[in-house]
C-alpha cells in the first residue's frame, strides 16, 4: 500500500484539523442550549411590574409587597426618620450613597422623601431584613447581623451594599409602579 | 479491580464458560480474598459502612420519589402526604431524612480516620483526593435534597446558599440568576435541584468505585502505617473482615434505629415545618448539623467574599493535604507531637460545629467581659487553617518519631512470635 502512495503528511494534517475543527463547533454549538436552557425562561422575564398605592401606607408603617419572588418594601418615614437619614456623612458609609439618590422623581419633578422604596432583601445572602431595628433604627437582618438605617443603607455587619432600589416609576402624585 | 493474584478457579462448567467470556464472578471473588491488613480496627470498618449508606439513601431516595411533586404550590403538601397517607411513607421519610445525618456521622468519623492514621500520604493521595471529591458530592446533594420539602428552612438555606455565588465579582449576579433560572428561588430553582439532587448519587456510587479500585490498587493503609510486607502480614477480606465490617454495621445500625424510630426530627428544624414562605426569614437560620462548622467559618469574618473563600478554602485544603503534611511516618501513633495537635484539631471543630449553631453576638464562654461565639468562631478558624497549613508542613520537618515496629505481623503478635510459632505451640 505504501509503496503506490508517496507519503504526503501534509493533506494527513489538514483533513484532521478541519475535522478537528468542524467538531469543535458542533460541540460548542450544542453546548450552549445546554447551557442557557438554565436562565430565566421567557415567562418568568415577562413576570409583570406591580402598581403600589402611596396613599394607604399610613406614616411609620410599611408595605411589602412580592415582586419577581422577592419582597418589596415601600416605608412611609417619619419626619425623625427623614431626618436621621439626611443628617448622615457619606464618609461613614461603606456603601456612600445620599438618602436625596436614593429616591426616584415624582410626575412633578421633585422627590417625595416621605416613601423609600427598595427591594427587601439583605445584600448579603438575600435574607429578608426586620424593619424598625437594628442599631440605626432602619432594618435589621437576622440572618447575619447586618443593620440597615432608615435609608436602606448598610451600617454595620456583612453584607456589602445598600439594599437596592428596584426600577420604579410615579404614574401619578400617589401611585407608583414596579418594574 | 484488585491489586493482587487472582486465586479464583472456577468450579462448574457454567461458571467456567462466564469466566471466560466475562470475569464478573472471578472480580468478585478476587474482592471477597483480598489481602488486607491483619491489624485494621474498627475505626476501618466506616468505609463498609458508607458503602451502605449510599445504598440506603438511593433505595429510599428512588421510592420518595415516585410520591413526591416538585412544585412550590404542591411539594409542601407531598411530603406530608408521604408522612402520613403513603403506606410506610413516615418509614422511608424518615429513613432518608435521618439516613442524611446518619451517612455524614459516618463520613466524619472516616476522615478522622484517615487524618489519624496518615491514610492520604504516599501511595494514597488519589484515594485521598477522590474521598474529597465523594465528601465534596455528598455535601451537594445534601443540600439539594434539604431543599425539596419546601419548609422554611429548605427556601432559605437555598437562597443564603444561592447567594454565594453572588458574591464573584462581577458577573455574579448573572450567575446566579442563571443557577436560580429566576431572580429569586422560585419554581424552576426547585425542579432542577430535584433532577440534581437524583443525579448526583450516582455520581457518588461511580467516584466511590474509583475510590476502592484506587484501594485495592495499593493495599489498605493499617493503624501502624507500615506497609503490608509479606503474606503474614494480611488477612483474606472474607471472612476476617466481612464479620468485622458487619458487626460494625449492627451497632451502627441500632444507632440508625433508634434516630429513625424515636428520634426522626431530632437532627431536623421546627421551622422546616412551616412551608417556605419568601416574604419571611426565619429569625435563626442554621443549616443541618453537618454543615455547621463551615457555616461558623462563613461567619467568622466580617465581609461577604471573604467569608465565603473562607469557607471554600477549608474544603479545598482537605484536597491539598497529601502534599502539606511532608512528614514521612503515617500513623499519628508513632508522632508524639502531631497527635496533640491533631486531638486539638478534633476539638476545634466540635468548637465551630457549636459555633456555627450559636448566634454570633452571644456569649459563648463567660470569662472576663465574655467571650462570644463570633469570637470563638475566629479562634477555631484560624486553627483550622493553622492545622493544615502551618502545624503539619512545619512537624514534617520537625518532628522525630517514635521507634515503629519493623511489621504488622511484629506489632500484632509481638517480635519473637509469628505464626509458625503460635502453630507450633
Amino acid at each position: 500500500m505504501s509503496d503506490n502512495q508517496p507519503d504526503d503528511g501534509s493533506k494527513r494534517d489538514f483533513i484532521f484539523l478541519a475535522t478537528g475543527a468542524v467538531a469543535a463547533a458542533g460541540g460548542a454549538s450544542l453546548a450552549w442550549p445546554l447551557v442557557a436552557q438554565m436562565g430565566k425562561a421567557a415567562d418568568t422575564l415577562a413576570a409583570g411590574s406591580i402598581e403600589i398605592d402611596l396613599s394607604k401606607i399610613a406614616e411609620g408603617q410599611q408595605l411589602k409587597m412580592l415582586w419577581r419572588g422577592k419582597p418589596v418594601f415601600v416605608r412611609h418615614r417619619t419626619a425623625a426618620e427623614i431626618e436621621v437619614a439626611e443628617a448622615v456623612e457619606l464618609t461613614e458609609l461603606k456603601d456612600p450613597e445620599a438618602d436625596v439618590d436614593r429616591l426616584i422623581a415624582g410626575p412633578s419633578g421633585a422627590v417625595n422623601q416621605k416613601y423609600l422604596v427598595m427591594v427587601g432583601v439583605c445584600t448579603h445572602f438575600g435574607c429578608v431584613p426586620v424593619g424598625e431595628a437594628g442599631d440605626f433604627e432602619g432594618w435589621y437582618c437576622p440572618c447575619h447581623g447586618s443593620h440597615y438605617d432608615t435609608s436602606g443603607r448598610i451600617r454595620k455587619g456583612p453584607a456589602p451594599k445598600n439594599m437596592v432600589i428596584p426600577p420604579y416609576e410615579y404614574i401619578s402624585d400617589n401611585v407608583i409602579k414596579v418594574g | 479491580m484488585s491489586g493482587h493474584p487472582s486465586t479464583y478457579e472456577p468450579k462448574y462448567a457454567a461458571a467456567k464458560w462466564m469466566d471466560q467470556r466475562l470475569p464478573i464472578i472471578r472480580m468478585g471473588a478476587d474482592f471477597m480474598t483480598f489481602p488486607s491488613p491483619r491489624n485494621l480496627n474498627y475505626w476501618y470498618t466506616f468505609g463498609g459502612i458508607l458503602a451502605l449508606c449510599l445504598v440506603v439513601q438511593i433505595l429510599s431516595g428512588v421510592i420518595l420519589a415516585m410520591h413526591y411533586v416538585a412544585d412550590v404550590d404542591k411539594a409542601f403538601a407531598s411530603v406530608q402526604r408521604i408522612r402520613r397517607d403513603v403506606p410506610f411513607g413516615w418509614l422511608l421519610q424518615s429513613m432518608h431524612a435521618v439516613g442524611a445525618s446518619m451517612f455524614f456521622l459516618a463520613v466524619y468519623m472516616h476522615m478522622f480516620r484517615g487524618l489519624y492514621y496518615g491514610s492520604y500520604k504516599a501511595p494514597r493521595e488519589v484515594i485521598w483526593i477522590l474521598g474529597c471529591a465523594i465528601y465534596l458530592a455528598m455535601m451537594a446533594t445534601a443540600f439539594l435534597g434539604y431543599t425539596l420539602p419546601w419548609g422554611q428552612m429548605s427556601f432559605w438555606g437555598a437562597t443564603v446558599i444561592t447567594g454565594f455565588f453572588g458574591a464573584v465579582p462581577v458577573v455574579g449576579e448573572s450567575l446566579q440568576q442563571w443557577l436560580l433560572g429566576g431572580y429569586s428561588v422560585d419554581n424552576a430553582t426547585l425542579n432542577r435541584f430535584f433532577a440534581l439532587h437524583y443525579l448526583l448519587p450516582f455520581v457518588i456510587a461511580a467516584l466511590v468505585g474509583l475510590h476502592v479500585w484506587a484501594l485495592h490498587h495499593v493495599g489498605q493503609n493499617n493503624p501502624i502505617g507500615i506497609s503490608a510486607k509479606t503474606k503474614e502480614d494480611t488477612l483474606s477480606f472474607h471472612p476476617f473482615y466481612t464479620v468485622k465490617d458487619a458487626f460494625a454495621i449492627a451497632v451502627f445500625f441500632v444507632i440508625f434505629a433508634i434516630f429513625l424510630f424515636y428520634l426522626p426530627d431530632a437532627l431536623g428544624h421546627a421551622d422546616n415545618y412551616i412551608e417556605a414562605d419568601p416574604m419571611k426569614t426565619p429569625p435563626h437560620i442554621v443549616p443541618e448539623w453537618y454543615f455547621l462548622p463551615f457555616y461558623a467559618i462563613l461567619r467568622a469574618v466580617p465581609s461577604k467574599l471573604f467569608g465565603i473563600l473562607l469557607m471554600l478554602g477549608a474544603i479545598v485544603v482537605l484536597f491539598v493535604l497529601p502534599w502539606l503534611d511532608t512528614h514521612k511516618v503515617r500513623s499519628m501513633r508513632f508522632r508524639p507531637i502531631a497527635k496533640w495537635f491533631f486531638i486539638i484539631f478534633i476539638v476545634m471543630c466540635f468548637i465551630l460545629g457549636w459555633c456555627g449553631a450559636g448566634t454570633p453576638s452571644d456569649v459563648a464562654i463567660p470569662i472576663g467581659k465574655g467571650m462570644t461565639f463570633y469570637v470563638l468562631s475566629q479562634i477555631a478558624t484560624v486553627y483550622y487553617f493553622a492545622y493544615f497549613l502551618i502545624i503539619l508542613p512545619v512537624l514534617g520537618l520537625v518532628e522525630k518519631p517514635l521507634k515503629r515496629p519493623d511489621s504488622i505481623t511484629k506489632a500484632v503478635l509481638g517480635e519473637q512470635k509469628s505464626d509458625a510459632d503460635l502453630a507450633s505451640a
